[in-house]
């Protein structure tokens, strides 16, 4: 086998899919969902400073229910990132490798990551929000 | 340690290894990691709450210091953790060195592009009259 050509770790398609692999990989695909969410976020702060009319636009796009569905896609990657990441923090101060306590952090930051969703949303576009 | 190893004993105290990067990249990744905890609450609440507004209601968001500055740092620790995270993406699953290399360095010239973009956009709105 050529030398630039060698097959890269991870090999996702030769282990049973577990909890912990399932909540590795999602970190990491919201992740690349948040490089999304924040090249959004540019464009909405560069179209605030822009002017009204281009505000307005854009604005709009988001407010559709395509844009909306993309934002509740960025929001629900942002509090999953969020939640799972503070996981990483405290695995990296060495606390909770326990297989049980893994599994029980991991059920709970997605149960945090509807809560957090469905709460913002409902700020955003429930009339519960300032 | 073997006394017939090869490393020199001052590549072996600054600990760097292949990478010539030691834990830098880890470190970092980790602090703004931290920074992002409160930042990314704050952001969301906020704006969440601008989710239907106008623009003179976002600028007058934009033009308080407090909400500047904590975009301003919401901004630099954001992308600065998408550059460090999406590089070990690339090296994890771009194969071909040549790819990889090119990859890697569109990574960093648009991440710090787009941040300079958002920074500038917030200082305008900031300064602008």
């Amino acid at each position: 086998m050529a030398a630039g050509n060698r097959p890269l770790s991870p090999h996702l398609q030769v282990y049973r899919w577990q909890l912990s692999m399932a909540f590795s990989i999602l970190h990491r695909m919201s992740g690349v969902g948040l490089a999304v969410g924040l090249l959004l976020l540019t464009w909405w702060l560069a179209a605030a400073a822009s002017g009204a009319d281009y505000f307005n636009y854009v604005h709009a796009v988001m407010g559709s229910w395509i844009g909306r569905l993309i934002l509740l896609g960025f929001t629900a990657s942002l509090f999953f990132h969020l939640c799972n990441g503070i996981r990483h923090l405290v695995w990296d101060a060495g606390h909770g490798f326990e297989i049980a306590t893994m599994r029980k952090t991991a059920w709970l930051v997605l149960a945090a990551t509807a809560v957090l969703t469905l709460g913002t949303f409902l700020i955003g576009y429930g009339g519960y929000g300032g | 340690m073997s006394a017939r190893s090869l490393r020199t004993p001052l590549a072996r105290a600054r600990g760097l290894g292949s990478a010539k990067d030691g834990t830098h990249h880890f470190w970092l990744q980790r602090l703004t990691a931290i920074a992002l905890v409160p930042l990314t609450i704050w952001f969301a609440l906020s704006v969440a709450s601008l989710a239907t507004a106008d623009l003179p209601a976002v600028l007058a968001w934009m033009r308080s210091p407090l909400s500047a500055v904590l975009m301003l740092s919401f901004l630099l620790a954001g992308f600065w953790h998408m550059k460090l995270g999406l590089q070990v993406v690339i090296e994890d699953y771009v194969h071909g060195e040549w790819r990889k290399v090119t990859c890697l360095i569109l990574n960093n010239l648009i991440s710090i592009f787009l941040a300079l973009a958002a920074t500038l956009a917030v200082l305008k709105m900031l300064l602008g009259d």
